[in-house]
């Protein structure tokens, strides 16, 4: 799935190429707003033991437009009974069957997909060109994907002599527990919770605070598909139910992405409870450009200056973005050029507008983090080549949280090359050489993702190789593809997502060592 | 875990607004004793977490930054590297807190505004 190059393939575009949806809720939505959601527990929407309720704000205009669940450690464990007691039938059910749930899942988003993607954009602020030609297609191919690969997972055995053999089943871990970011909602759950079900795992999930609307919304979709207690959703704060799940004996494996001392957090109290964890943490993604990529001034040069903008794609508020650019000094000056007038070019405001580009950053707190990241940047010496500032947008969303498209010139020393801002900010800098660049890209303490753009097969080849990254894009960026690995090095995180091995991190291998001798061993 | 607050005589590597101190004297009062220790990165990144003291297991390269309203304040010893120019400061901001961090109050989280003190 590419992400702009490919929308005019999605089906849902060209008919609403100039179309501004109407917020959810409100008359004419295709997406129905109730005033209160439940938790999803059981196949049921189950009120919170405790009777509170917790306002859920739409960045786009920054207000409140219902209330979830403010759950307690009590909702978690009905979610943890209900998906208990859902278990042994979800594991023993067969491969073709496991399978067929999935399909339908990805076919019931698929058969949603535009409620879905207004959803998702008016709960996190992303445009909704990017949710419906990027999030929600992926997300149905993610459960499509696992759906065929746990068909294709095959168990061994090996024949240790004549009469003995050794068998290796794949058998699920349990119950597990899902901890999610604000980012990709719907994309990160599907990331999770679909190689968890393939494997015959039910889950416990946990969404980010700020975004526990548009998963419920999900849940509405797939209730009466998935048997209930397979997949279960509790809202609330992370210090209450994300510390509850992550640190309760009830889980087989706590699966999270976010951000890192929390993702310290986890692997601790799994070390407590000695259960596998998978974390995907944060990143400072370094792209690097080439000289050679102006060597013409053809389709391949516009994709690479595509390819510095990507890092205002989801405003920022990706992972992975590709936000540390590095440029080899001799094109530096006319890249630049050529990348500014397509920053300066972007379309920012109301993300249910199809032809907005960039939207609103998901919190007020982001908002915050962002202005205070430019002013550190500034204080350290770095130019602001554009942007900088909050943005200005039109009337009836000025409440929400908006925040210019902004490059910063500077070194790799500085704050603003070293951590993760989280919004659409890139920090630029120049490399003489090879050598040089190889060793600013890897001068972090991050190791998710890198870009590398060069005409020159050998030296992509090369640079690949040698950084310190789970994944290097090669001249392309943002891809999300099923079946590309997709985690960390360094302290980027532990374990893959997005690829058959997953059934792996969600399996545990039963061997059965079977004697087919009728001969003692002769001890005893 | 080691002390570098001993490296910097006159300037407090991480201080607090009386906003802050108010709302960790109010959240001590409420659970008892907290730890704070900075986040580095991703989607909660940058924000100050706060846990009851002794939540996080420290190892022994955490940095000690220093003391807010008493409270001890941690930092990863790598990203110290990397922010170590900038004096912290820690603030109180409406809305919730993301990840595990305890809110600073009713509907509040802690925040850390970064102000240089020496060129990177």
């Amino acid at each position: 799935m590419t992400l702009t190059a490919d929308l005019v393939d999605v089906e849902v575009q060209p008919k609403v190429r100039s179309k501004v949806y109407t917020a959810p809720g409100f008359p004419g939505s295709v997406v129905t707003v109730k005033p209160r959601y439940d938790n999803f527990i059981g196949g049921r929407w189950v009120p919170p033991v405790g009777g509170r309720y917790m306002p859920n704000i739409s960045p786009v205009n920054g207000k409140v437009f219902c209330e979830v669940a403010k759950s307690t450690p009590e909702d978690v464990e009905l979610a943890l009974d209900a998906a208990h007691a859902a278990q042994d039938a979800w594991g023993a059910t067969s491969l073709p069957e496991r399978a067929a749930v999935l399909n339908r899942i990805a076919d019931a988003i698929e058969a949603n997909l535009e409620m879905l993607a207004v959803a998702e954009s008016w709960e996190n602020g992303k445009p909704v060109r990017e949710t419906l030609a990027a999030d929600l297609p992926l997300a149905v191919d993610h459960f499509r994907y696992f759906a065929g690969a746990t068909r294709s997972l095959e168990g061994r055995s090996t024949e240790i002599d004549k009469d003995t053999v050794a068998y290796h089943f794949h058998e699920p871990l349990g119950v597990v527990g899902q901890i999610i970011p604000f980012n990709f909602p719907l994309l990160m759950a599907a990331w999770k919770i679909a190689p968890a079900l393939a494997a015959g795992n039910c889950t416990v999930l946990k969404p980010a605070s700020p975004t526990p609307w548009s998963i419920l919304k999900f849940a509405e979709v797939i209730e009466k598909i998935v048997p209930a207690g397979v997949i279960n959703i509790v809202t609330g704060p992370g210090g209450e139910i994300g510390k509850a799940l992550a640190s309760s004996p009830r889980i087989a494996k706590i699966g999270f992405t976010g951000e890192t001392v929390t993702g310290r957090l986890i692997m601790q109290y799994a070390a407590q409870n000695l259960i596998p964890s998978t974390v995907e943490l944060g990143g400072k993604s370094p792209n690097i450009f080439f000289e050679d990529v102006m060597a013409a001034d053809d389709e391949f040069l516009d994709k690479a200056i595509e390819g510095l903008v990507l890092y205002a794609f989801n405003k920022g508020e990706v992972c992975t973005c590709p936000s540390r650019a590095l440029i080899q000094e001799s094109i530096y000056d006319r890249f630049m050029e050529r990348c500014l007038a397509r920053i300066a070019a972007i379309k920012q405001g109301n993300p249910l507008d199809v032809s907005t580009m960039v939207g609103a950053q998901n919190s007020a707190q982001q908002l915050e983090k962002i202005e205070s990241y430019v002013k550190i940047g500034r204080e350290e010496g770095a130019t602001c080549l554009i942007g900088g500032e909050r943005a200005a947008v039109d009337s009836d969303i000025e409440g929400g949280y908006y925040f210019q498209p902004t490059v910063l010139k500077g070194n790799n020393r500085m704050r603003v090359f070293q951590e993760e801002i989280f919004g659409p900010v890139l920090a630029v800098t120049t490399f003489k050489d090879e050598a040089e660049a190889i060793a600013i890209a890897n001068d972090t303490l991050y190791g998710l993702g890198a870009g590398v753009w060069t005409r020159d097969g050998s030296r992509a080849y090369r640079m690949g190789r040698a950084i310190k990254a789970g994944r290097v894009w090669t001249n392309c960026y943002h891809l999300y593809p099923a079946g590309a690995a997709f985690g960390g090095y360094k302290i980027s995180g532990v374990g893959r997502e997005n690829h058959q091995m997953m059934l792996e991190h969600y399996s545990q291998t039963k061997n059965l060592l079977v004697s087919y001798s009728p001969k003692a061993l002769g001890f005893f | 875990m080691s002390d570098h607050t001993s490296a910097v005589a006159t300037t407090a590597r991480v201080v607090a607004t009386p906003a802050a101190e108010q709302a960790i004297r109010e959240l001590v009062a409420e659970r008892g004793e907290l730890m704070f220790f900075q986040s580095g990165g991703c989607c909660d990144g940058s924000l100050p977490m706060c846990f009851d003291r002794g939540e996080l297991v420290l190892n022994d390269r955490d940095v000690l930054l220093g003391y807010v309203a008493g409270t001890p304040f941690y930092i990863d010893h790598r990203q110290f590297e990397a922010w170590k120019h900038t004096q912290l400061v820690i603030d109180v901001s409406p809305g919730l807190p993301e990840g595990f961090s305890l809110p600073a109050g009713d509907d509040a989280h802690f925040v850390t505004n970064g102000r240089l003190y020496c060129s990177p």
